[in-house]
């Protein structure tokens, strides 16, 4: 198979957890609502900015706050010429290692100048504060050169507000997928309407859909194998309740099914079906959307639906040939295919 | 041949939905503080930390083990963090437990913990795969069919899942830090709470808590001068299997078969239901009582349910064998730590130290997890006894 068979997809995993601060970044996230940098005492009298809740080198509780300046000195620093989606800024910037005034262990955050050359280590700094500060390190907008003029934001507001204890933290990761050789060969046959598996060369088992290998045998998964769209009952469960991000309206079932030629069972909704009525060992078959809609997808497939067949015995679910049911009596040779 | 250990403290917070008042370092730190104080021991008594969680994807912290150098005491001690799972908090302990039997290190500290208030279990475990339609729908999802098809093989009642919901959440009424506290739950209630993943209803699920559990493992010279009486570990195994392949028996998993053959042997366990006292089983859905009961040994293929039925696993019914007396997986599940709970309820009940969900008189105690799609075993024995 060539390298532009092989299908990709871009997509997104993302949440936006609710975050329990604690007693410790609660209170310096309070601060910073008020405008003011609060760091914390270490045992060994070192001033910890952002401060931490327990002490690096003895791991006792720390609590002793202290406030510090809102200027400081550069330690260290890297320069940022095309800045990121997820940057705090849309312009070339720097990170840099900052010691606040009256702190002993810089913090990170960023510096704004106008070019790289502007930066040098053992420069002062200022806090630039954020228009509306909300309890957050963002409320720090940046960093700027000490003296220069602040369009924004005074220093030290001191509002009597209630304590900070929690904050959101969205994270969105963005991924490119690659299907990889198996799944890309079995979508690519879904496109056209047929579901094709992979045969075991130790087991004999087929796979569907496949995966490249037997995780049985540890072995790769070659052959490959048309199976039917009929289908037998492994189980199935109904589902009542909504699921995050799951456009499904609920009641609906999820099925575990075993397409006649295969052995193994993959999940799809089953619909047109009376609840109640539905069993393990049941036949049911699948309904494709037109064929005009077909794409590179098993919602190519709108669900299964009961047929009119006898079920399958218990000890035949998972050995019918892709032909379907053996007639009574006759030998089931599912495995030899 | 590993050296005689013991778990000399253990530490626990109350499990609950929300413990907004702390960072994930907080409650950690809550926990391990408290089975320091267990063991009469302070942070530098301690050599190595080996801490265990479920997917990051639970609280968004990527790689949390670094953030928790501080809390725990870690800074110039090695420090390990194990994943496998639902099962984590056991095979955490294990591992634990295998760097001081192997002579690595004389005394270890082991904490598990997880903070779902932070996040969304259902919705991890939820997520959409590119090119596939999206039909995950959580653990239950997962776990309902393969429930269903225990029903079908054993023929057991309609109710023996609601008879575990009921029973675990009694067990847990006993148990000051189980989560759900329900001392007056009847079966009828459980059965006429809503079904969420047929046949799956919502008492027969587990919550979702917030929680740490911790643990102090030490070698035989230094368990000997522990304040309390240690709780001598007597056998440990872990298995895993595939997922999926052609054929896998996903209701009795030969995995978990496996695993438990193994760690009986070591301790010399040749009739689980006679030797053993009591029994923590990571159970988060109540049919995998029966389920276990079978995959363990406890009963025949096919009869576990028969055992849950005559309330040989309950402790309110002077049961023989009783299960999960903290109230188990269905009373609190503070995912990570779940499996270490487990663990460490064991340990509290041949130490004696298991207050009102005590098993007069226990000697030996089996913890047990599992995990994923039922395909991470781990399990240890314990004893008031070094055998
Ligand atoms: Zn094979």
């Amino acid at each position: 198979m060539s390298q532009s068979e092989i299908l990709s997809q871009e997509f997104e995993l993302g949440f936006t957890y609710t975050r329990s601060t604690g007693p410790v970044v609660g209170r310096f996230l309070t601060a910073l609502r008020d405008r003011n940098i609060v760091g914390i005492k270490g045992s060994d009298g070192a001033v910890y900015v952002p401060p931490m809740e327990y002490d690096p080198n003895t791991a006792e509780e720390l609590s002793e706050f202290v406030e510090v300046g809102q200027a400081g000195e550069v330690v260290s620093w890297c320069w940022v010429s095309e800045p990121r989606e997820s940057h705090p800024h849309d312009t070339a910037f720097a990170w840099a290692m900052i010691k606040l005034d009256g702190a002993d262990i810089p913090m990170v955050h960023s510096v704004r100048v106008e070019r790289e050359a502007d930066m040098k280590t053992g420069m002062r700094v200022k806090v630039q504060w954020a228009d509306e500060p909300r309890g957050h390190i963002t409320d720090i907008a940046c960093f700027v050169v000490e003296g220069a003029e602040s369009p924004l934001g005074a220093a030290g507001m001191n509002a009597k507000r209630e304590m900070i204890t929690g904050m959101e933290a969205p994270i969105y990761l963005k991924y490119h997928f690659t299907a990889g050789a198996a799944t890309s060969r079995f979508l690519g046959k879904v496109r056209q309407g047929k579901l094709v598996g992979q045969r075991c060369p130790s087991c004999n088992n087929v796979y569907i859909p496949p995966r490249g290998s037997c995780a049985a045998c540890g072995v790769a998964t070659e052959e490959e194998v048309e199976v039917a769209d009929k289908c037998t009952l492994e189980s199935f469960t109904i589902v009542y309740i909504p699921i995050p991000n799951n456009p499904i309206q609920p009641p609906y079932i999820i099925a575990n099914l075993i397409p006649d030629g295969a052995n193994i069972s993959f999940i799809h909704l089953l619909s047109e079906c009376v609840n109640e009525e539905i069993h393990i060992g049941q036949r049911v078959q699948a309904v494709w959307k037109p064929e005009a809609e077909w794409t590179y997808a098993m919602d190519n497939i709108k669900y299964f639906k009961p047929i009119d067949e006898p079920d399958v015995p218990i000890e035949q679910i998972g050995k019918i040939p892709a032909a379907g049911v053996p007639a009574a009596g006759a030998p089931v040779t599912g495995r030899e295919g | 041949m590993a050296n005689l250990v013991a778990v000399v403290g253990i530490g626990q917070t109350k499990y609950q939905t929300r413990r907004t008042d702390v960072s994930i370092a907080g409650l950690v730190r809550e926990a391990a503080v408290r089975a320091l104080q267990d063991a009469d021991l302070s942070w530098d008594d301690i050599e190595a930390v080996i801490i265990g969680k479920a997917p990051d994807m639970f609280e968004g912290v990527i790689m949390p083990e670094i953030y928790l150098t501080d809390a725990l005491g870690c800074n110039g001690k090695p420090m390990l963090r194990v994943h496998t799972a639902g099962s984590v908090g056991g095979s955490t302990a294990l591992v634990a437990a295998s760097h001081v039997q192997s002579g690595t290190f004389n005394r270890v500290l082991t904490v598990t913990f997880e903070k779902q208030s932070e996040s969304n279990a259902m919705w991890a475990l939820s997520n959409p795969q590119p090119f596939s339609p999206h039909l995950n729908a959580g653990a239950g999802g997962y776990f309902a069919p393969i429930i269903r098809e225990y029903m079908r093989r054993s023929g057991a009642p309609y109710d023996v899942g609601i008879k575990v919901a009921t029973k675990d959440r009694l067990h847990g009424a006993r148990n000051p830090l189980a989560h759900l506290q329900l001392p007056n739950i009847t079966m009828k209630e459980v059965e006429e709470s809503p079904m969420l993943w047929d046949p799956i209803r919502f008492l027969e699920s587990c919550p979702s808590s917030d929680g740490a559990c911790a643990m102090v493992i030490c070698n035989e010279t230094l368990a000997a001068q522990s304040p309390k009486r240690p709780a001598w570990i007597r056998g440990v195994a872990m298995r895993s299997e595939p997922t999926m392949y052609a054929g896998r028996e996903e209701v009795n998993p030969q995995a978990g078969r496996d695993c438990v053959a193994d760690v009986y042997q070591q301790a010399g366990i040749t009739n689980p239901r006679q030797q053993l006292d009591c029994a923590e089983v990571y159970v988060p859905f109540s049919w995998y009582e029966p389920m276990w009961l079978e995959n363990l040994g406890f009963a025949e293929e096919g009869k576990g349910w028969e055992l849950t039925m005559a309330g040989a696993t309950s402790l309110d019914e002077g049961g023989d064998i009783p299960w999960n007396c903290s109230g188990g997986v269905l009373s609190s599940n503070a995912i990570g730590a779940s499996g270490m709970i487990r663990f460490a309820e064991a340990a509290r009940q041949v130490r004696g130290d298991a207050d009102q969900h005590q098993v007069e008189g226990a000697t030996t105690a089996l913890g047990h997890a599992y995990g994923g799609g039922a395909q991470f075993f781990a399990m240890w024995i314990v004893s008031s006894e070094k055998g």
